[in-house]
């Protein structure tokens, strides 16, 4: 006769073994759906809007998902500010993906259309990932390739193309029974017209009684780009977790950047589970990146572009999902809701913020905070 | 001395196929239940976790190796 605690022991190393397996070995996405709201506030920027997620498998081989996303922008930037007038606009994405599995490795692709009023961007992406040495690696590769069409509201004869590809490979491997590790890389290229058909240069200018003026940025019409991150998860003895990544980066435009982030993950009870994060990232100016420059077409490239100047980003988050209790409906066995809430200061170390006044270079340096929401529910069915 | 150096990659080669087949794992399946936690998920949140990679992408220089991809926008 079994004993019930030796009916409960084999119980309990089934689902460690099930639960072990889903932890690595090749399988699909969950079966869930998805609604948010997300708001971004900062900088004299505000864009929320909704994304919706649906994520269904069939014939235990095959996952099909499919999201919306919207922006509604309302734009009264620094940028806009010196140059132009305050604006709102929409942008809507979509996306299709299929996933299929077959033994160990799994095949992606997806579609992905954004399209703005100035602006339309089409993705198209293939990935394989392979579970091998007893499921402890996972080795992943992909490629996509975009191709995008670039407008200017107000010109209709103004018509310029990008074509981006982008080349990846992961590597996620488990190392102890707590910890597990992983390793990105990825080469993006750019080739079109890159830069933005609305932003302006300065130029230092004695004729004009702000001593300087302002002419269209002009960019290189190629960009190659590298990046690496290793990061780490580690489960700690009580049950939570830590995690943190390091990412490097260079482009052939002359930008290093350099990132840090750190999180801690704690449940509490049977229903909530509770998570904090800071994130640390510094980047170098762009080669043609200049706040002021010397004279009009003072050299072949010219950005004014802030993203592209040298800056510093802090961010820290908080984050809270609850479980909701059972709902009763058969389809959904488990549902959330989840509000994630980043405070992330910008500070700028060679872009200045000229509607403080002041003699041509010597104004005050531009930094802002950002508040940024996501709200969510999930439902797993 | 190219015939050697190809010897010697084709026997490493050789070696490491057969290394692969006989990697014994070093954490079983029946010790991953830490791994399979749900606070060990690293995209638990695939919304949420792309929405701020876009956030990111649009105010920040770099980009890439962020172990997922979005659409290309005109968003800066």
């Amino acid at each position: 006769m079994v004993s019930r605690s030796m009916i409960r022991l084999f119980a309990l190393a089934s689902l460690a073994l099930v639960a072990g397996s889903a932890a690595q070995a090749a399988v699909l996405p969950d079966d869930r759906a998805d609604a948010m709201y997300h708001r971004y506030e900062g900088g004299g920027v505000t864009i929320d809007g909704p994304s919706l997620l649906l994520r269904k498998k069939f014939a235990e081989k095959y996952s099909v998902s499919a999201n919306y996303y919207m922006d509604m922008v309302s734009s009264a930037s620094i940028d806009v500010m010196t140059t132009a007038s305050p604006y709102k606009e929409e942008r809507t994405q979509g996306n299709l993906a299929f996933d299929m599995l077959q033994g160990k490795t799994q095949y992606s692709v997806s579609y992905t259309l954004s399209d703005e009023s100035d602006y339309t961007a089409n993705t198209a992406t293939f990935d394989v990932s392979q579970d091998m040495f007893g499921d402890l690696t996972t080795v992943s590769f992909g490629f996509s390739q975009g191709w995008d069409e670039v407008r200017k509201n107000g010109d209709n004869q103004f018509k310029e193309t990008v074509d981006r590809r982008n080349y990846r490979f992961g590597l996620q491997q488990i190392l102890t029974p707590r910890l597990i590790a992983g390793l990105n890389y990825e080469v993006i290229t750019d080739e079109g017209f890159l830069n933005n058909p609305y932003r302006s240069v300065r130029y230092l200018d004695e004729t004009s009684a702000r001593g300087f003026s302002f002419q269209s940025e002009l960019y290189p019409q190629t960009r190659t780009s590298n990046a690496i991150a290793v990061n780490a998860r580690y489960f700690l003895l009580y049950r939570a977790s830590v995690h943190g990544e390091y990412r490097y980066y260079t482009d052939t435009w002359g930008i290093d950047a350099n990132t840090v982030s750190l999180g801690y993950t704690h449940p509490w009870g049977k229903r909530w589970i509770f998570e904090a994060g800071y994130r640390w990232y510094d980047q170098s100016a762009a080669d043609f990146y200049s706040d002021l420059f010397p004279r009009a077409d003072a050299q072949n490239f010219l950005a004014r572009d802030k993203e592209l100047s040298t800056f510093t980003s802090h961010m820290f988050s908080l984050g809270a999902t609850y479980e909701l209790p059972a709902l009763g409906w058969d389809r959904i066995h488990r549902s959330t809701v989840n509000l994630f809430y980043d405070r992330i200061n910008y500070q700028y170390d060679d872009f200045r913020d000229i509607t403080t006044g002041g003699a041509p270079g010597t104004e005050e340096l531009y930094g802002f905070d950002a508040d940024v929401f996501r709200l969510f529910i999930s439902g797993w069915f | 001395m190219r015939k050697s150096i190809c010897l010697a990659l084709l026997s490493c080669s050789a070696a490491g196929a057969t290394g692969c087949a006989s990697v014994e794992p070093w954490v079983k399946p029946y010790e991953r239940q830490y791994l399979a936690d749900i606070v060990m998920s690293a995209e638990r949140d695939p919304v949420a976790a792309s929405y701020i990679n876009h956030v990111f992408e649009a105010r920040e220089g770099a980009r890439g190796a962020t172990g997922s991809h979005g659409g290309g926008c005109g968003c800066n």
